[in-house]
Order: structure tokens, then sequence, then C-alpha cells
């Protein structure tokens, strides 16, 4: 079809295009084979019965009274976690931005001797926080939990870790990001960097910050739980324990108290975000 | 009887009278130029002579046929053989102008060819010839946010001569060009009708264009027809009984059209 | 001014009441951190670590961490290609295209299969398909259907509805007026959640080993659980490298996209 038209009408992408159909269907069949893609398998009859059998059990969701407070127990270990982790975490990160973040620089103002000390110190945080958000918080978690036999802890840890990580990154992004004049002229009058940080960005940055902190105890709730599937402690842990043993209504039981507690928090953050800005 | 309107009326959901009462024949092959000052419901018009607009009251015939008691598959097939040229153009920006000028005839198109042209188009020859009538036959392979306001409505022209309807409709469809190029597509539209036999009416702000082109004027003034009369007999003094009371010299066009853009009046979503 | 004392006051309580839950939270896990750095545990610790070093870097098992990588790849790539088809047809209905009740069916389907997190749907799917890589793509698969097609069903509803009017003026049918009118405008914004979610997927591919789908997940629990720090030390570089080259390729693939026309 192409080659007998002029070349005004040959059409630019269509060779690009037909390529990467072929390479896209060259590379399915690999792809399957590497990722054991068997669809047949759902149908096996074993496992049909296995799965049959799971989800028949899940109503009614299971409501023995021993049962009830181990979960109460595991909710508020999970809540917890979530928040001792994410403490932690701002412990961490809140330094970390500060050293990171260009806005306190007192050598972009003018000429200071500790020039590439200031900017060596600020790469060094930087590669830092990207090292710990590399390794997902559930990887370290399971290293807590084997290193030092802790349940619960381990979790903390781990959120602690990733978690600084990747607020100090936000943290920094944010101060960069805000009107940099009113700490600057704090710096050029004399005060040390503690104080033009509190007086001259903190108060305009103060909303974000509180917000994506909220935000991302939200999120420190949900990886709670999975960490537990590692022996973190929590409702991921409970859950884990109910597949494992075969107990779907427990299993039931477990995932509509996570929903109920996802909702939970998601209310208190906008509740908080409201009144902390 | 290419288009019939008998005592067409228009309410809209606020409660607002568009049209009232239009009565309006136009015989196959003719042309008529729509003109009348802003809000006075040229566009309500077109948009019912299109079947685009259910009227609340009266009958409409289009190419012989009452689209509203068409099946619906009929009815498709009618507006295939509709072609309506909008004010601003439709077109999504990330398009390619062969690719939006081919959309002319996905009425006529199977769903095959369709998609099978979206991916690759297969009639770019017959794109091109449509670009080439307007003047942009070279940006055949560009796409759409790479061409000024003025260059897209020249596509939608092409989109339109591309479909080479029976019943030719355009709704204010130079107002966004430059005086030279405005007189040169409408020349190609009157062309395409006269080569095609097919109905061409239009809405026109420029006066003087409506005066040059177009054998039969038809005034419309808040929502009815004021006269209905070959250019020799539209005195100034009809005009100005016309356009009394609209803000602004009669052949001006309007502001958002007057200057080339550099963006598409569409954003994507 | 008082309305301004009130919001003082609100803000003060709101953060007494949260440093007393962090206080609550610590003493409510009764963690003991003076525990964790007493000798006896410091040098367990520090001798955990030593053994991570040297990683075992022979060809043997640099081939076998290698294929796990490509095994993890392969069910991400999967996973969300396939979550982009179901995602995409169920958005259609999600967005209101359908009528009402189909609107609000589609959506709660959307948000059930959102709110499961990844590892729980992945231990169900391990039931339902056994232990692997399958399991892997089927979880991912799921989860990334509620998300992607919720975002798919908010892009089609903000999309402006006059190229499809404009075509169904002309005589096109439904489908081709959608593909040539609305997809266009929605394609580039919905890829780019396509290529988001894929790179998130790919870290998640990693974690969702650790129940028993594949990759090098499975891998780093089974040498951890084996007491084989050496191995497992070279799992986790790789699933470092794996992660920093997913940053680099999302940010060249989004440059890529954006001069595509349609």
């Amino acid at each position: 079809m192409s080659a007998t038209l002029s070349p005004q009408l040959r059409d630019p992408l269509a060779r690009r295009r037909l390529g990467w159909a072929i390479t896209a269907l060259v590379l399915l069949w690999p792809l399957g084979r590497l990722a054991e893609f068997h669809p047949a398998t759902l149908l096996a009859p074993a496992n049909l019965h296995v799965m049959g059998g799971f989800v028949d059990g899940f109503l009614p969701p299971a409501v023995e009274p021993d049962f009830l407070h181990d979960l109460l127990a595991a909710t508020l270990q999970t809540l917890a976690i979530a928040t001792a982790g994410i403490a932690l975490a701002f412990v961490i990160a809140a330094p970390l931005a500060f050293v990171a973040t260009r806005s306190l620089s007192i050598a972009a103002i003018g000429p200071a001797d500790g020039r590439w000390r200031g900017q060596a110190l600020r790469q060094a945080a930087r590669t830092l926080m990207v090292l710990l958000r590399s390794i997902p918080e559930i990887v370290w978690a399971l290293l807590f939990v084997r290193a030092s036999g802790l349940g619960p802890a381990a979790g903390v840890l781990a959120l602690a870790v990733t978690y600084g990580g990747m607020l100090a990154k936000v943290y920094a992004e944010i101060l960069e990001a805000t009107d940099a004049r009113p700490a600057r002229a704090l710096l050029q009058a004399g005060s040390g960097r503690v104080a033009a940080l509190c007086f001259g960005l903190l108060p305009l940055a103060a909303e974000e910050l509180v917000s994506y902190t909220v935000y991302r105890w939200e999120c420190a709730i949900r990886a709670a739980v999975v960490m537990g599937f590692v022996g973190a402690g929590g409702l991921g842990q409970l859950m884990d324990q109910a597949l494992k043993g075969f107990v779907p209504n427990e299993v039931s039981s477990i995932s509509l108290v996570f929903l109920a507690l996802v909702m939970l928090a998601d209310a208190i953050s906008f509740v908080l975000r409201k009144v902390l800005a | 009887m290419s288009l019939r309107l008998a005592k067409v009326g228009v309410v809209h959901a606020n409660g607002r009278r568009a049209l009232a009462a239009i009565d309006l024949v136009v015989a196959k092959g003719e042309r008529v130029a729509l003109i009348g000052p802003s809000g006075a419901g040229k566009t309500t018009l077109l948009r019912v002579a299109a079947a685009a607009l259910r009227p609340t009251e009266g009958r409409v015939a289009l190419l012989e046929d009452d689209p509203w008691t068409l099946a619906p598959r009929a009815l498709r097939t009618l507006r295939a053989r509709i072609g309506f040229v909008h004010q601003a153009p439709p077109i999504p920006p990330r398009l390619r102008v062969v690719t939006a000028v081919l959309a002319g005839r996905l009425g006529q198109w199977g769903l095959g060819r369709a998609l099978r042209s979206w991916l690759l188009p297969d009639d770019a020859a017959g794109a091109r010839g449509a670009l080439a009538r307007v003047g942009l036959a070279e940006r055949l392979f560009e796409r759409c946010d790479q061409l000024s306001g003025g260059q897209l409505q020249r596509v939608a022209v092409a989109r339109t001569l591309y479909q080479a309807p029976a019943l030719l409709l355009a709704d204010e469809p130079v107002s966004a060009l430059d005086a030279t190029t405005a007189d040169a597509v409408l020349r190609e539209l009157v062309d395409y009708s006269q080569a095609a036999g097919a109905t061409f009416v239009a809405s026109l702000h420029a006066v003087d264009l409506a005066l040059r082109w177009f054998p039969r004027l038809v005034g419309v003034r808040d929502g009815a027809v004021m006269f209905d009369l070959p250019p020799a007999e539209v005195t100034p003094e009809r005009l100005a009984a016309l356009y009394a009371g609209d803000l602004g010299p009669v052949n001006e066009a309007p502001v958002s059209g007057a200057t080339q853009r550099a963006t598409p009046p569409l954003a994507s979503a | 001014m008082r309305s301004r004392r009130a919001q003082r006051l609100a803000g003060l309580a709101c953060l007494v009441v949260l440093a007393a839950g962090v206080v609550a939270s610590l003493r409510y896990l009764a963690v003991d951190f003076g525990g964790l750095f007493e000798a006896e545990s410091r040098h367990r610790m520090v001798r955990f670590v030593a053994e991570f070093f040297p990683p075992d870097v022979s060809p043997a098992f640099l081939r076998q961490v290698g294929l796990a990588s490509l095994q993890t790849l392969a069910v991400s790539l999967l996973g969300t290609a396939m979550a982009a088809v179901v995602g995409g047809l169920l958005a259609l209905p999600a967005a209101g295209r359908v009528g009402l009740p189909a609107k609000w069916l589609a959506r709660s389907l959307l948000n059930g299969l959102r709110s499961v997190p990844e590892l729980v749907w992945a231990s169900l799917m391990v039931l339902a398909a056994g232990l692997g890589p399958f399991a892997g793509t089927l979880a991912l698969a799921v989860h990334t259907t509620g998300v992607l097609g919720r975002l798919f069903a908010e892009s089609l509803e903000n999309a402006t509805p006059v190229p499809e009017a404009a075509l169904r003026d002309l005589g096109a049918g439904p489908v081709a007026r959608f593909v040539y009118g609305t997809l266009p405008l929605v394609a580039p914004q919905c890829l780019g959640y396509v290529l988001y979610r894929w790179e998130m997927n790919i870290r998640m591919a990693t974690i969702l080993g650790f129940v028993g789908a594949g990759g090098l997940g499975q891998m780093l629990y089974v040498e951890l659980s084996l007491f084989q720090q050496a191995q497992a030390a070279t799992v986790l570089a790789a699933m470092t490298l794996l992660v920093l080259a997913d940053d680099a390729l999302s940010g060249w693939a989004r440059r890529g996209l954006s001069a595509q026309p349609l």
C-alpha cells in the first residue's frame, strides 16, 4: 500500500506504529512464559474446590467474643504502629530536610567560606534520602523482624526508616518552593538558621507540611497492615494467620474492620487538616 | 425540497424562547445566507436543520425525511448526508490533521474501517484533496494543536468537504479567518455546492460576504424571520432595522476571531 | 478576632491530642527500645548485619537473581496491561455512559477492588492459582483494575463532549465517535496513569513474592528463612537496582509519550 504512494502521502507514523505492534506481539509469548501465565489453572478442580470452600465461608463473619477481643487488640496495635512510626519518621525527616534545603543556605546570599561543605552536606543528605526510600518498607520490616525478633516494633522502625526518607524529600521540596525572602531577610540580619526556619519559612509552609504529614499517616496505617504479613503484628498478622489457617469467616471480619479503619482514618485526617492548617 | 421548516419553535430548558414559528423552505441546490444580530437564533435554526436539535413546536423535513420519525439506523444515514461546519472547530487537539479530516466519512464507513483508519489512515489521498481546497495540503500529517485557530477552522471545513454532504450547513464558518482567507474558503464552499448540486445554508456575521456570495438572504432577529430577499433588495435601511440595538458595527468580526490564535479553542481534558 | 483565637486554641488542642496519641502508642506497644541497644542484642544485630557481606556473586546465583528480576518485571508488565484493558472497559459504565444503575455498580466494583491491599489479593490468589508468579500477576491485575478504572472514569467525565457530539451529527456510530472524538482527549492522560501504575507495580511485584507470588520477593523471603544472608544481600541489591532503574525509565517514557500524536 505504501510503496506506490507518492512521498507526500506516506504516513510517517505507519512504520513506527507497526513496529510497536509487532514488538508487543512478539514479546507477549516469552513474557507469559516468564510469569507462568496459565489461566487454565484457575479452573483446575483442586484449586476451584479450595477457592470455592473459602469464598463459601466468608459469611457470616466471625463474631466470637475471644476473636473479637483479639481483633480489637490488633486494631489498636495497628493504629499505634502507624502513629509511632510516623512520629519517629518525623524526628528523622525534620533535621534531614533542614540540612538539605537550599532556602536556608547562608552561602546562597553572599560569599561565605563554608560553601562547598554546605553543598556536600546537602548532597549527602539527599543521597541518604534516596537510599532510604528505595527499599520497600515491608522489606525493612522483614529484616528487622529477623534481626531482632521484634514484632510490632519492627513495623515501627521500618516505617520510621522509609517514611523518614519520603517525608524528608517532600519537606525539602515544600521548603524550597516556599517564598524564601522572609527567611533570607532574617539570615542577612544575622539570625541563626534555626530562627530563620521557625520565623521565616515555617509560617508560610506550615499548611502544606501538615497536610502531607497527615496524608502519610493514612498511608502508614495501610502499610502497617501490610507489614503484619511478615510478622510485624497488628491486623496484618492476624489476617495472615487466618488465611494460612483457612478460617475464611475471620478473614471477612478482619477485612470489614480494616475498611472501617481506613474510613475512620480518612475522617480524622480531614478534620486534622482543617484545624491545623 | 431539500429543507423545510414549518412553524418551527424552540424553547430552551431554562424557559428562554430561541425560535418562534419559523417557516423556511429551501430548494435543492439553493444557497441561502442567514444574517442577523448575535443571539437572534441563527445557530439554533441551523442546529434544527442539522437534526442536532429537536424543535419544541413545528415539523421539520430534511432531504424529504422527518428526522424525528426515523429509526436510529436511518437517522444516522440521514445525518451522514448533512454536513455541519461549526463556529469553533470541534476537533481534539492531539488528533492529526489527516485523521480529523477522514472523520468526515464516519457516517458512511463501517466500524471495522473506522478503527483501522484511526491507526493507519487509509485514504490519505482523499484527505489531502480536501485540505488542498482550503490551502493546507502540506499539513496533512501534523498534529492539530500545532495549527493556529484559523488553520484549525479550515481543517474543519476540509472535513465537511471530505464528507461531501447533500445538505451543507455552516455556522459562521469564516468568522475566525482574516478577510482574504475568509473569502477564499467561502468560494470553495460555494464551488462545492454548485459542483455537487448540494444545498448550502450558512449564517454569516460579515454582511458583505453574504451579499457577495449568496443569491438569497434571510434576516433573523429575536427568533423570527424578518425578511427573505435577494441581495439587490436588501437595503441599508433594512439592515439597520435588522441590527438595531446590536452592539458594535455590522461588519466587524467578533473579538475572539479577529486574530489568529496560537492555541485551538478546545483544551484537552 | 474571636474566631482567630478559637482557631489557635483548636490547633493547640489538636497538637496536645496528637502528642498524647503518640505517647499512648509507644506505651501500648511497650517497645523496649532500651533493650534493643543493650550489649547482648546489639552484638546479635551487628553479627546479623555482618553476615550480609560479602554478598554472593557466583555466576550461577547471579543468573538465578537475574531470572527472578525478569520474572518480577514480567509480572508487573502483564498485570498492569491486563488492568489497563479491563479498567478501560469498566470505566465506560463508571463514567455514566450506559445509565445510572450501571454507573453505580461499576463504581462500587472498582472501589472494592481498590480497597483491598495488593498483598491480601496475592494471598487470596495463591489459594486460587497456587504459589508462583501467576498469583502475583492476577493480584496486581485485580487491584490495579480498580485504581485505573476509577482514574479513567474521572478522565472520561471531565472530557468535553463537543467533539463527540459533532461526530454524532455527521452520522458516526457510538464506538466510532468515541474513538475519534473522546479517546484522543483522554488518551495522553490515561496512558500517563498506566505508566505511573506500572512503575509502582514493579515495586509491588517484588513485595508480593513475600506471600509466595514469585520473583525477587519470594527469593528474598526464602533466603532469609534459610538464614542465607549473603544470598539475601545479592537479592536486596538487585531489588534496589530495579527500583532505581524503574525511576529512570519512567522519566524517559513520560517524555516520549508527551511527544506522540494521535
